[in-house]
């Protein structure tokens, strides 16, 4: 359904530097940096799937997202999404997909959600009958009711967010782009867009594309991640896969009342052990268990200090993308 | 004053940055300057008695107020503060250690500053090489161009002084919009943006020179080019010294009952 | 065209929200196009003519040119303002919809205050058609609603090349005031006026004379060729080239990103 191959786009800026005498010289010569944004990115996604689409700030995602949905033309590379390609078909195809861009608001601010509702029927051709069943359905799977007559700009960024996704559902696309839809809500909301996106891909079988920076969006919604970084797809699989291949890696908090384990030279040395992160008493560090079993971590660092208080906790999918960014150096 | 020094700095390599738009500014007031030129030259021919000045006076008045546009323009208002108005934050600027009206009030001549140094020599150098009567001439003489220099300086902050109220009276309606609609209003007509003020009827000028807009740029204009010279200069700039002055102190105790209703209200 | 009008519903509804600050930015618009008419008024009254051209000439100029660029401002507004619609995102959404860009752009920005400069165009009017002493045939009358129709078409074409230029760099636009406000505060007089350079400056480069001097040499009897009064439709066509510059911009930006 979704098919990439060799994708690859470069954007030219202009590089700026700080400073008087730098900024009297930029008024004569001004230089410009080449940014690889996308080097030959290629996956495919089969109809239903959902599928969770990470990586750090500046590594490809939103590039990725806007060449699927016809904003961006790549400079080289093949896209082809329900047969089309949507920058050359983009009016088309854009009447199939759904996009939400999550720090950009679709809804007319200052008018009930209902009135923006009405308008997207139209923007969409949809006629009377399928919008009416589109709309009541959408209302009542992520409880609209009280809030539709509402003007989008006195909703709360979690109650805006419900009503953004559903305007993007209200044609029925058969994919769903989310630019990360959960950033900047609180804990509740963040569970009901999930739980909304869940449903929506259970029982009207949408193609869900999730970008998002906080990790238990992706253990919560997605069973296969894509991970990019500096423009290139460094892994494709399962998120137990994942999981399993970065099991290795486990949590070794300290707490101590003698001697010092950070500073402490034979400590930094140990291959296999890195620290995290300390405070006066306290360190947390990261054990790589292929390269130095839990036990000899313990001995090292019993040896060196007088431990109070240990705990190893496994890797958690955070933990696990912080890893993986570190593997990779992105 | 260091606190004012760096401000200005930063305002000034800011500035720096945006080269394109100094030089499109440059190019937009050229192009306007130029164009008002030709319009009053098509006026000349057609009654040149009824002309109100010298032709080079009048080419003169547009170079100077095309070229200094930034520093006497009373609509070039600072956003930032208005931000602050609105955005309840007066009260933070209770907290720093400066005089809030000093602050402000440098902060919009570095403002102004800042924007004519990088435009203003461009437009002047080229209006010079004009030939005449088109283009900038050379002051009357050494007195007129000191006493152009003076003139200049009060109008300046005489424009800032003014601003200021609008600001102030920002604290009290909370909502630019209105205040700015008006201010905008009565400034363009009256300051000589539209016209210069000597091609107003003769019974409108008599009471538009009274009023402080006379003095926001028309004086120093005038004072340039010798239309107004010898015994005249000293009342005008007296009566420009006294809007000054008055502004000045109106704006203070303005601003100073304003804070004193943010203290107590909260922002 | 229909979603046109639920579009501009819309629009309407959220600027009513803002009454007050509706009202006032309207009569804001009203003084400062009234400022223009005493700055005419006083010189016209000083001089009594200029180029040949009576103050009641000078008026239905400035009212027809006030006319079509507050027209133009208040259904092209997208692109007066296209800069924002780049830079916070909504032209990525427009991208994604399965409608035409351009219909887009038009029907997402409206700006109704400018009824407040319509308004004072429509008060000159009130004054200068009968004062003007032209013998108002249909001719004359079909003539003035081209210099209208012309002016839109010649202004909204200068907003779509800014808006066009937009896609390449959003740095040093303001150029293009000369051009659209330019247009407005030195179409108040007749083109001719600023000498036979600036005149062919602005019939050949951009069209500002073909909408405002020539026609109105017909209105004033000043020249009976029929093909004067037609000029406006031949401004017209300056928004082919504008479109292309557009399609230009759009192919640009699709490539860049923002």
């Amino acid at each position: 359904m979704i098919h990439l191959e060799g994708i690859c786009k470069t954007f030219r800026v202009a590089r700026r530097q700080a400073g008087f005498s730098q900024a009297v010289k930029a008024l004569f010569r001004r230089e410009y940096a080449l940014v690889h944004a996308l080097r030959d990115v290629s996956f495919s996604v089969s109809k239903g799937e959902m599928v969770g689409y990470i990586g750090p700030n500046g590594a490809g995602k939103s590039s990725t997202i806007k060449i699927m949905s016809g904003i961006l033309t790549p400079d080289r590379g093949k896209c082809q999404i329900n047969g089309l390609t949507p920058w050359e078909q983009r009016r088309r195809h854009a009447a199939s997909i759904g996009v939400v861009f999550g720090q950009r608001s679709q809804l007319w601010w200052d008018v009930p959600v209902a009135d923006s509702f009405l308008l997207l029927r139209d923007i969409y051709r949809m006629d009377k009958d399928t919008f009416k069943k589109s709309q009541d359905e959408l209302v009542t799977l992520f409880q609209l009711s009280e809030i539709i007559q509402t003007p989008a700009r006195q909703l709360s960024l979690g109650q805006r967010m419900r009503c953004e996704i559903a305007a993007s559902l209200l044609h029925r696309p058969e994919i769903l782009f989310l630019d990360e839809p959960t950033i900047g809500l609180d804990a509740v909301s963040k569970i009901a867009v999930r739980n909304f996106i869940k449903q929506i891909n259970k029982e009207r079988g949408t193609t869900v594309i999730l970008t998002t920076h906080d990790m238990q969006d992706i253990e919560a919604l997605t069973e296969r991640i894509i991970l990019i970084g500096k423009g290139r797809i460094l892994k494709d699989g399962s998120l137990a896969d994942l999981k399993k291949h970065c099991s290795s890696f486990k949590t070794l908090a300290v707490e101590y009342s003698e001697g010092d384990p950070v500073s402490d030279a034979y400590i930094a040395n140990l291959p296999g052990l890195s620290l995290q992160s300390a405070v006066a008493g306290r360190a947390v560090f990261t054990l790589d268990t292929q390269t130095l079993s839990v036990s000899s971590a313990v001995t090292a660092l019993s040896q060196r200090a007088e431990l109070t208080d240990l705990t190893i906790t496994g890797a958690t999918a955070e933990e696990m993308v912080v890893s993986l960014y570190k593997e990779y150096q992105i | 004053m260091k606190a004012y020094r760096a401000f200005f700095r930063i305002r000034f390599t800011a500035g720096l940055q945006y080269r394109a738009a100094a030089v499109a500014g440059i190019m937009t007031q050229f192009a306007w300057g130029f164009l008002s030129i030709l319009l009053f030259s098509a006026f000349y021919k057609a009654n040149p008695a009824a002309f109100p000045m010298e032709f080079s006076q009048l080419a003169s008045y547009i170079w100077l107020q095309q070229a200094l546009l930034a520093i006497f323009m009373p609509w070039y208002l600072d956003n930032e503060i208005f931000a602050l108005i609105q955005s309840g934050s007066l009260a933070y600027e209770l907290v720093r250690p400066l005089d809030v009206y000093n602050f402000w009030f440098v902060k919009n001549l570095a403002l102004r500053l800042s924007r004519a140094v990088l435009r203003s020599f461009p437009i002047l150098f080229v209006a010079a090489l004009l030939p005449a009567p088109y283009g900038l001439t050379a002051p009357s003489g050494i007195n007129a161009f000191l006493l152009f220099l003076g003139s200049a300086v009060l109008s300046f902050m005489l424009v800032v002084s003014f601003c200021m109220l609008v600001y102030i009276a920002t604290i009290y309606t909370m909502s630019p919009l209105g205040i700015r609609v008006a201010a905008l209003a009565a400034t363009e007509l009256l300051t000589g943006s539209i016209i210069p003020l000597p091609f107003f009827p003769d019974k409108v000028l008599a009471i538009v020179r009274l009023t402080p807009f006379a003095a926001m740029q028309d004086l120093p204009f005038r004072i340039y080019s010798g239309h107004v010279a010898g015994s005249e200069v000293w009342p005008a700039l007296a009566l420009q010294a006294f809007w000054l002055v008055l502004l000045f102190l109106l704006g203070r105790a303005w601003l100073a009952k304003g804070l004193r209703k943010v203290a107590i209200q909260g922002g | 065209m229909r979603l046109y009008g639920k579009y501009m519903l819309i629009l309407l509804k959220c600027q009513m929200q803002y009454k007050t600050s509706f009202i006032l930015t309207a009569i804001g618009q009203f003084l400062s196009s009234f400022s223009a008419f005493l700055g005419i008024y006083f010189m016209m009254t000083r001089f009594n003519a200029v180029n040949g051209f009576t103050l009641e000439e000078v008026m239905l100029c400035f009212a027809a040119v006030l006319m079509a660029f507050s027209l133009a401002e208040c259904f092209f507004r997208g692109f007066d303002t296209f800069s924002t619609i780049i830079s916070n995102g909504e032209f990525d959404r427009i991208l994604v919809r399965p409608r035409n860009e351009i219909f887009q752009v038009l029907a997402s920005k409206m700006e109704f205050t400018r009824i407040g400069r319509l308004f004072q165009a429509v008060l000159v009017f009130c004054y200068a058609i009968p004062a003007s002493g032209i013998h108002w045939t249909f001719d004359k009358i079909a003539t003035l609603i081209l210099m209208i129709v012309g002016g839109i078409g010649v202004f909204c074409g200068l907003f779509i090349i800014y808006a066009a230029l937009c896609f390449f760099t959003t740095e040093g636009l303001e150029v293009m005031n000369i051009l659209t406000d330019g247009g407005r505060e030195f179409g108040k007089y007749p083109l001719s006026v600023y000498g036979k350079g600036i005149l062919k400056f602005f019939t050949y480069a951009v069209p500002h004379a073909l909408f405002q001097y020539y026609p109105l040499l017909y209105l004033t009897d000043r020249s009976d060729s029929k093909l004067y009064m037609l000029l406006p439709l031949l401004a017209l066509g300056f928004l082919i080239p504008c479109l292309i510059i557009w399609k230009i911009g759009v192919r640009h930006y699709r490539s860049t990103g923002s």
